[in-house]
C-alpha cells in the first residue's frame, strides 16, 4: 500500500446523515429532472397537441353540426351551448389524463435502462422516488393540459383571466391523482410492454366514463351511472368542466344539467377537488409501497 | 495495516440449491486498489453486491468503512460511490446534470456543490463536454462520467463492477489512468471486478476468486512469483512427443494446447539453447514471455480464464440484477 494513501484524508466525508433532508432535496431533483427532460422534448410537446385537436375539430365539430337540429343548443332548450364548446373542457382532461399516465411510463423506462438503480442505491428514503416521479408527472400533465386553452377560441369558448387562474389548481390535483395511479401501477413494472397492456385496460376506461364526450347528469343508464361515478377522471372533468364553462358565460342552470351528480346532487367543486386528493393520496400511499418493497 | 475500510469474513450467499458465494474473507486498506478477478459466474458481481448493500448475505459478516452491510445499509451506501457494470446514466441530460442530479440526491452542500462537480469533471477530463447531453458521449466518455458521479459525494470507497467492459484496449487503459488519478486526489480506495487478466496489474493487491472462493491473494508481483520463471510455448508437429521428450530428458512438467507445448522454466535466456540441442522433435517456433495473471489463473485452478457461455448462475445474476427482481 501507498504511503500517500495513509496520510490523513483532507476531504470532507459524510459522517452524520440527515435522511429527512435528503429526501426532500432528491424529491425536488427527481421533479426537477422530469421537468428538464419534458422541456428539452419540445417536439413532444407540439406533437401531443395533435390527438386533442383531432377530438375537438373532427369529433366534436361533427357531432356538433348534428346535434344542432333538435334543440337549438347542447344541454337544453334555450342553451347557445355547442357540443365542441361542452367538450372542450373534456379534452383538456384528456390531455391531463394522457400525460399523467404517460410520464409515469418514465420510470419503467428509468428501469430498463438502468437510471434507476442511480436513484434506487442513493441514501434517501424510498418515498422520495414515487413523491417526485408523482409531482413530476402532475407538472407535465398540467401544462400539456393547460396548453389546450389556446385552443379555446377556435370554438368558441371564452376565458376570463381569474378562469385561466382558476383553472391551474383543477388541472394541477386531477394530473397529481392520476399521476400517482401511473407511478403506483409503474413501480411494480418491469417491461414497457407489461405498463402498456395495464394502462390500456386503464386509460381508455378511465377516459370514456369520464363524461368527457357526454354529460353524466342525462338520463344514463344505471350500470353506466355507477361506473362513471367510480371513475375518478369523472370528477377532475366536471370540475375543469364547471370553472371553464362558467368563466365562457354559461349559465349555472345548463351547468348543473349537464354536470355530474350524485344521488341526485350537483357536487361542488370543492367535494370534487377533495375525492381527487384523497385518490392521489390512496394512490401514492401505493406507489410508496411499491418501492419500498423493492430494495 | 491500519483499520481496514473493507472487511469480509466467511462470506456466503446462495440462491436456491447455487452457492454463489462459498466464504469469503478478505480485508483491505485505506487508499489500496484491490481487484476482485474471476471468471464470469466466479461470484464476483454476487460479492461486490452485497458489499453495496445491493443483496443480503446468506451469512458471514461484511463491513464496509467500519458499518456493517446488514445492520446499517443507508450508512453504508452514503459512504461508498458505485459505477455499475450496466450503463445507468440519463442519456438526455447533460454531464453536469447528470451529477447535480447524484449531488441533490447525496445531499451535497449547496455552497460547495458546483466547485465540487466542476473538479470531478475535470479528473476525467469532461469539462468541455459537461453541457451536452450524454446521448453525445462515446462509451468511454460514459465510464468516465460515471466514474466522476461515483466519487462526487466523497465516498470512502469506490466500487466497480466490471468498469472496463465492453471497451476497447484504449479506452480501457485510459480509464484506468483516471482511476489512478482518482486515487491520488481523493485518498480513496477502490474495489473493482474484472474478467480482464492484464488489468489486475494495474491493481496494488488482487484476490482470484473461482467458483465462489477465493484461490489466491496478493499483490500481482507475488502471485506471478508462484508461476515461477518464464513462460516458454514451443510450436512443433509432434506436441505429444515433446512433453514425453521435455519430461524425460529434462525434468520438466509441460503441458500440451491447441498443438503448442507450454512450460514453465526459472529462466528463459540459458533454457533455450539447452531446448535446441536435448530434444531431438523438430521445433517450428518458440517463444519465451514473463508470467502473466493468465498463467497463474492455469495453474491455481487448471483452467484457462475465458469468456465462458452463461452459467446459470449468471442468469440468476443477472435476474437479480434487474430492479426487484432482488430478493430484498
Amino acid at each position: 500500500m501507498s504511503e500517500r494513501a495513509l496520510s490523513a484524508p483532507t476531504v470532507p466525508r459524510a459522517q452524520t446523515l440527515n435522511i429527512r433532508g435528503a429526501t426532500l432535496r432528491a424529491i425536488y431533483i427527481i421533479w426537477k429532472r422530469d421537468l428538464i427532460r419534458y422541456w428539452r422534448d419540445r417536439t413532444r410537446v407540439i406533437a401531443s397537441l395533435a390527438q386533442p385537436v383531432l377530438f375537438l375539430f373532427v369529433f366534436g365539430s361533427g357531432l356538433s353540426a348534428s346535434l344542432r337540429g333538435s334543440s337549438g343548443g347542447f344541454g337544453g332548450t334555450g342553451s347557445s351551448l355547442q357540443y365542441a364548446q361542452f367538450i372542450f373542457p373534456g379534452i383538456i382532461g384528456m390531455s391531463v389524463l394522457f400525460t399523467s399516465i404517460f410520464s409515469a411510463m418514465s420510470i419503467v423506462w428509468d428501469r430498463e435502462f438502468g437510471f434507476l438503480k442511480e436513484v434506487l442505491v442513493a441514501p434517501i428514503h424510498r418515498s422520495a422516488v414515487a413523491i417526485g416521479k408523482t409531482l413530476g408527472g402532475a407538472t407535465q400533465a398540467m401544462f400539456q393540459g393547460l396548453v389546450i386553452l389556446i385552443l379555446a377560441p377556435l370554438v368558441g369558448v371564452k376565458l376570463t383571466f381569474l378562469g385561466v387562474i382558476e383553472i391551474i389548481p383543477m388541472a394541477f390535483l386531477f394530473a397529481f391523482a392520476v399521476s400517482a395511479l401511473g407511478v403506483a401501477v409503474a413501480a411494480r413494472m418491469r417491461t414497457m410492454q407489461g405498463f402498456q397492456m395495464v394502462m390500456n385496460f386503464l386509460m381508455m376506461p378511465m377516459f370514456f366514463l369520464a363524461g368527457a364526450l357526454f354529460p353524466l347528469g342525462a338520463n344514463l343508464p344505471g350500470w353506466l351511472t355507477v361506473l362513471t361515478r367510480l371513475d375518478p377522471a369523472s370528477y377532475g372533468i366536471d370540475a375543469i368542466r364547471r370553472v371553464v364553462l362558467s368563466s365562457s358565460g354559461v349559465s349555472s342552470r345548463v351547468l348543473d344539467s349537464l354536470g355530474l351528480t350524485l344521488f341526485g346532487h350537483s357536487l361542488s367543486l370543492w367535494t370534487e377537488e377533495a375525492v381527487l386528493v384523497v385518490f392521489g393520496a390512496m394512490m401514492l400511499s401505493l406507489a410508496v409501497y411499491a418501492f419500498r418493497q423493492r430494495d | 495495516m491500519s483499520q481496514p475500510v473493507i472487511a469480509v469474513r466467511d462470506l456466503v450467499k446462495t440462491y436456491g440449491k447455487v452457492e454463489a458465494v462459498r466464504g469469503i474473507d478478505l480485508e483491505v486498506g485505506p487508499g489500496e486498489i484491490f481487484g476482485f478477478l474471476g471468471p464470469n459466474g466466479a461470484g464476483k458481481s454476487t460479492t461486490i453486491s452485497i458489499l453495496c448493500t445491493l443483496i443480503r448475505p446468506t451469512s458471514g459478516v461484511a463491513e464496509v468503512a467500519g458499518i456493517d452491510v446488514l445492520k446499517d445499509p443507508s450508512g453504508v451506501r452514503a459512504r461508498i460511490g458505485l459505477v455499475f457494470q450496466d450503463p445507468s446514466l440519463d442519456g438526455q441530460l447533460t454531464g453536469r446534470e447528470n451529477l447535480d442530479f447524484h449531488a441533490y440526491l447525496y445531499g451535497l452542500p449547496g455552497h460547495t456543490r458546483k466547485q465540487r462537480i466542476d473538479d470531478a469533471l475535470e479528473i476525467v477530463e469532461l469539462t468541455e463536454r459537461a453541457s451536452s447531453t450524454v446521448l453525445t458521449y462515446s462509451g468511454g466518455m460514459r465510464r468516465r462520467l460515471e466514474i466522476a458521479r461515483g466519487i462526487l459525494h466523497y465516498p470512502q470507497v469506490l466500487f466497480l463492477d466490471e468498469p472496463t467492459l465492453g471497451l476497447d484496449p484504449q479506452t480501457r487503459n485510459k480509464i484506468w489512468d483516471y482511476l489512478h488519478a482518482v486515487r491520488t486526489r481523493e485518498h480513496i480506495t477502490i474495489f473493482m471486478t474484472t474478467h480482464y487478466m492484464d488489468e489486475a496489474e494495474f491493481c496494488d493487491r488482487i484476490a482470484i476468486i473461482d467458483q465462489g472462493k477465493i484461490v489466491a491473494l496478493g499483490t500481482p508481483a507475488e502471485l506471478k512469483t508462484r508461476v515461477g520463471g518464464d513462460v516458454v510455448t514451443i510450436t512443433t508437429p509432434d506436441a505429444a512427443a515433446a512433453v514425453e521428450q521435455l519430461r524425460n530428458v529434462m525434468h520438466l512438467e509441460a503441458t500440451q494446447e491447441d498443438g503448442t507445448v507450454r512450460v514453465e522454466v526459472s529462466e528463459s535466456a540459458s533454457f533455450m539453447p539447452r531446448l535446441f540441442s536435448e530434444l531431438t522433435i523438430p521445433i517450428t517456433a518458440v517463444s519465451a514471455r514473463r508470467p502473466s495473471l493468465d498463467d497463474v489463473f492455469l495453474k491455481l485452478t487448471g483452467r484457462a480464464i475465458r469468456e465462458q457461455g452463461m452459467t446459470s448462475l449468471d442468469t440468476m445474476r443477472n435476474m437479480g440484477r434487474i430492479w426487484g427482481g432482488g430478493r430484498r
